[in-house]
């Protein structure tokens, strides 16, 4: 399981991004999943949200936003799965689904904020 | 070797009258099995799992993210289509779960951060609050910043 080459970077990788998944992430659930839904704020209108996408701060903003803590996700669930459930036997897969589904998000990502 | 301060003589090293009877089959390693649901017993496990399952939460308000800019970019009937979902019962439901995970990661990371890095300033450990106490801080005025961006474009 353990690569002692590769190992280190991908915790460094895990806690630089532990730190941007709990600043940013929360807030933004709330505003959109829990604040607009309940009427607590007023939704932002289509043409004004688009706009404030647009800029360009927004932009690079919103792919950190998507692909670090992503990245967070797929180490900690990998070892969620290997510690927790005790799943040793598909290591492979695992970490083939985990950062695959990180890095398919960040391709998402940067996509969609190219072409917004 | 053995740590207890008895080196072991040559003879005994190279295998000599010392060594074992030969058996035909390997000696079994001691690996005892672990259940599954170890995490269960101890409230403690539980609470260590629960944050670390705070990684799907994660995952899935990235999933949200994406969805929204999709739902933005194809215009305005897909973006009403997206609020339309997010208002479902179920969706809140998630969402509710989705976000008390988060709060959870959020708080674990602040507080784990003191443990992890020591400061020291005069030869003296810097006191754990005045390390993860600038990162609450910071959560804060971040979460106000962005809360106050969205309300200036209602």
């Amino acid at each position: 399981m353990v690569n002692r080459e590769t190992e280190p970077i991908f915790w460094t990788l895990f806690s630089a991004v532990g730190v941007v998944a709990a600043l940013f992430l929360p807030v933004q659930l709330f505003i959109f999943a829990l604040a607009v839904p309940f009427g607590w704020m007023h939704a932002p209108a289509y043409e004004s949200l688009r706009a404030l996408v647009h800029s360009p701060i927004t932009r690079i903003y919103l792919f950190v936003l998507c692909s670090l803590p992503l990245f967070h996700f797929a180490h900690r669930f990998r070892y969620t799965l290997y510690d927790g459930l005790q799943i040793k036997h598909l290591n492979e897969v695992v970490f083939a689904g985990c950062y695959g589904i990180a890095v398919l998000g960040t391709l998402a990502a940067a996509y969609l904020l190219w072409v917004v | 070797m053995s740590s207890s301060g008895q080196a072991s003589t040559p003879a005994q090293a190279s295998g000599g009258a010392t060594s074992p009877a030969y058996t035909e089959f390997h000696p079994r390693w001691y690996r005892p099995q672990v259940s599954t649901y170890w995490w269960l017993g101890k409230w403690a496990y539980v609470k260590f799992i629960l944050r670390e399952l705070s990684s799907v939460a994660v995952a899935w308000t990235v999933a949200i993210i994406l969805l929204q800019m999709f739902a933005l970019i194809r215009g305005q009937q897909a973006y009403l289509r997206f609020e339309h979902v997010m208002r479902a019962p179920w969706m809140i439901g998630l969402n509710v779960i989705a976000f008390a995970f988060l709060l959870l990661h959020s708080i674990t990371w602040f507080n784990l951060a003191p443990k992890a890095m020591v400061v020291r300033v005069r030869g003296r450990r810097l006191p754990a609050p005045l390390i993860s106490g600038p990162q609450y801080l910071a959560w804060i005025v971040i979460s106000a910043i962005v809360v106050a961006i969205i309300v200036s474009r209602g």
